[in-house]
C-alpha cells in the first residue's frame, strides 16, 4: 500500500511548487519603484547612448526607463498599442503621422546623428565621396553588392528615401546585388561584412560595431544624411494606462539642458554621436 | 578558429571575473527557466499521464498534436503572448508585457507540451507495467495517475530536465515578450543576441559558453540528486 500513500505527497508537493512559482514569477513585476517603457530604435540603444543618459535621468527624477529597442516602424507600433509610455525614434514623416492620427501628444526634437555608406575598402563601385545620391548611383550601376535594412526602420525609410532621389527604381532595378536582410542595423552590418557588400548604417552603431572584416566608411558628410531624432509621450486619452506624468517627464527631461548636455557628452573614441537639437523651451 | 579559442579564454575569464551584470543575468535566466520548468511541469506530467492511462473520444488526435507541439515555433509562441498581453490586448490590464513575469509564461507556454508528450510516453510504459496490479486493487485510471507519476519520478526528472533546456535556451520569444530590457528582461540568450547584432563575436560567443556552462551544472546537480535518492529510497 505504500505506493498508493506517496503519491499525495508527490501531489501536494506539485501544488506547493505550483503556488511558488506563480508568487516567484510575480515578484519582479511589483518589487519595482516608478518606471516608464520607452520604445526605441536599436541605434540609440546599441550605440550605448542610453546606458550613458539614463542614470542621470534617473537621478535627476527617480524614475527609472526601461528601453525596449527595436525598428523605428516597430517602435511606433508598440506605441499605437500603448506598450509603451514614450516613444523615441528618428524617422519625422512616420513620427508625425503617428502624432496626426492621435496616438502621440506632441513631438519633439531632440538630437541628430547622420548616417554613412559603408562598403568594402578597395570601393569597387567607385562609390567614394561626400555625395550621398551619386554614392547610390555608382552601386546601382556597377551592380555592386548592398545590404538592406528591409525592415521599415528608420534607416531603412531613409534608405528608400535616397534611392528614388537618386532616381534609381528599385522595383525595376534591384537584383541579385540588392540584399534584403530584414533585419536591425547589426545584422545587416554583418552580412555586409560577410559579404564585403555597401549598406547604409547609422554612425553610432558604426562606432560601436565590432565585426568590421573589411569595411570602412565610404560616403559620409552630406547634409542630407543628418538623421533627426524626436520623442513624443503617447497619448493617454488613447490608451488611459500610459504613465502621463512620469512620461512626459521623460520627454521634458530629454529636451531639457540638463538633458541635452549629457547627449552632447557621449562618445566612443572620442568621437561624438548624436548632436541635441532640442528647441528652447520645445 | 582563433576566433573560438579567443571566447573560451574569454568565457572563463567572465566566468572567473564574477561581473556583477552577467551575474545578475545568469541567475535571471536561471530563475526563469526554473519557474517555468516547474510551471510546464505541473501543468505537462499530470497532463500526460491522463494521456497515458486514459481511454477516452480523440485520445490518439490528442497524442498526434501534442508530439507536434513539440516543433511549436518559438517565435508564434512569442508573438501570441505579446498579443495576449500587449496593452491592447485581452489581458493588457496585467501590465506584465516586458517583465519576467511575460517570460516565464512564454517558457511555459513551451515547456508544457514538451513535457506532457514525454510524460506520456513514460507513464504509458509504466502504465503497462502496473495495470494489472493496480486494476485488481480496485484503484481507477484517475487514481492511479499519481502512481504511475510517482513511480516514474527518476525518468519523469530528465522529462522535466528537458524541459528546462529549453526554457533556458529560447530567445525568439523571450525577445519579443521580454524586450530585453537591460537590467530588467535581459537574459543569456537575449544578450548573446544582442551582442551577435553589435558584431562582438567573440564576446558573444563567450556568452553561449556561459550558458551551456550553466546548464550543464544544472543538469549535473540533477544526475547527482537522482543518483542519491535512487541510492536511499530504491
Amino acid at each position: 500500500m505504500e505506493v498508493t500513500l506517496r503519491p499525495g505527497r508527490w501531489s501536494s508537493r506539485l501544488a506547493r511548487m505550483a503556488v511558488a512559482s506563480t508568487l516567484l514569477a510575480a515578484y519582479p513585476a511589483a518589487a519595482q519603484g516608478t518606471f516608464i517603457t520607452v520604445s526605441s530604435t536599436t541605434s540609440t540603444e546599441q550605440s550605448g547612448l542610453f546606458r550613458h543618459i539614463l542614470p542621470e535621468f534617473t537621478k535627476a527624477t527617480g524614475i527609472e526607463a526601461r528601453v525596449v529597442a527595436m525598428g523605428t516602424g516597430q517602435a511606433l507600433d508598440m506605441g499605437r498599442r500603448g506598450d509603451a509610455d514614450v516613444v523615441f525614434v528618428h524617422d519625422q514623416v512616420a513620427e508625425e503621422k503617428f502624432v496626426a492620427e492621435g496616438f502621440g501628444v506632441k513631438r519633439f526634437e531632440v538630437m541628430y546623428n547622420d548616417f554613412v555608406i559603408v562598403g568594402p575598402k578597395a570601393d569597387p563601385a567607385k562609390a567614394r565621396g561626400k555625395d550621398v545620391l551619386a554614392g547610390l548611383k555608382a552601386i546601382a550601376a556597377a551592380r555592386a553588392p548592398f545590404v538592406s535594412r528591409a525592415d521599415k526602420s528608420g534607416t531603412h525609410a531613409a534608405e528608400l528615401r535616397y534611392w528614388k532621389a537618386a532616381g534609381i527604381d528599385l522595383a525595376n532595378d534591384k537584383g541579385p546585388w540588392y540584399r534584403e536582410t530584414g533585419s536591425g542595423m547589426g545584422p545587416t552590418l554583418n552580412t555586409a561584412s560577410a559579404m564585403n557588400a555597401y549598406a547604409l548604417a547609422d554612425r553610432g552603431t558604426w562606432l560601436s560595431f565590432r565585426n568590421l572584416g573589411d569595411l570602412e566608411i565610404v560616403v559620409e558628410g552630406d547634409q542630407r544624411l543628418f538623421n533627426q531624432y524626436g520623442v513624443m509621450l503617447v497619448n493617454p486619452a488613447r490608451h488611459a494606462y500610459v504613465k502621463r506624468e512620469a512620461g512626459q517627464k521623460f520627454v521634458d527631461w530629454v529636451i531639457s539642458p540638463a538633458g541635452q548636455a549629457a547627449i552632447a557628452a557621449y562618445a566612443i573614441n572620442g568621437e561624438q554621436l548624436f548632436f541635441p537639437n532640442a528647441k528652447a523651451g520645445g | 578558429m582563433l576566433e573560438i579559442f579567443a571566447s573560451l579564454g574569454l568565457a572563463l575569464g567572465l566566468i572567473g571575473g564574477a561581473d556583477p551584470t552577467l551575474l545578475g543575468i545568469v541567475v535571471l535566466s536561471i530563475e526563469l527557466s526554473l519557474v517555468a520548468a516547474v510551471a510546464g511541469a505541473a501543468i505537462g506530467l499530470p497532463l500526460g499521464a491522463l494521456i497515458a492511462v486514459g481511454r477516452f473520444p480523440g485520445r490518439r488526435s490528442l497524442i498526434v498534436l501534442l508530439n507536434a507541439l513539440l516543433g511549436l515555433p518559438s517565435v508564434v509562441v512569442g508573438l501570441v503572448v505579446y498579443l495576449l498581453l500587449s496593452r491592447a490586448g485581452p489581458l493588457g490590464t496585467l501590465g506584465i508585457l516586458f517583465t519576467p513575469a511575460a517570460i516565464v509564461v512564454a517558457q511555459t507556454l513551451l515547456v508544457a507540451p514538451i513535457v506532457a508528450a514525454l510524460a506520456r510516453q513514460t507513464a504509458e510504459d509504466a502504465w503497462k507495467d502496473y495495470e494489472e496490479q493496480l486494476t485488481s486493487l480496485g484503484v481507477s485510471r484517475l487514481r492511479a495517475v499519481p502512481t504511475i507519476l510517482w513511480d516514474a519520478r527518476f525518468s519523469l526528472l530528465t522529462v522535466v530536465l528537458a524541459g528546462f533546456g529549453r526554457a533556458a535556451s529560447e530567445v525568439g520569444a523571450v525577445m519579443i515578450v521580454g524586450g530585453n530590457i537591460d537590467g530588467v528582461t535581459r537574459v543569456m540568450t537575449t544578450a548573446i543576441a544582442l551582442e551577435t547584432s553589435k558584431g562582438d563575436l567573440p564576446l558573444a560567443l563567450a556568452l553561449g559558453l556561459v550558458l551551456i556552462a550553466v546548464v550543464l551544472a544544472v543538469n549535473a546537480g540533477a544526475y547527482a540528486i537522482r543518483e542519491w535518492s535512487a541510492r536511499h529510497h530504491g
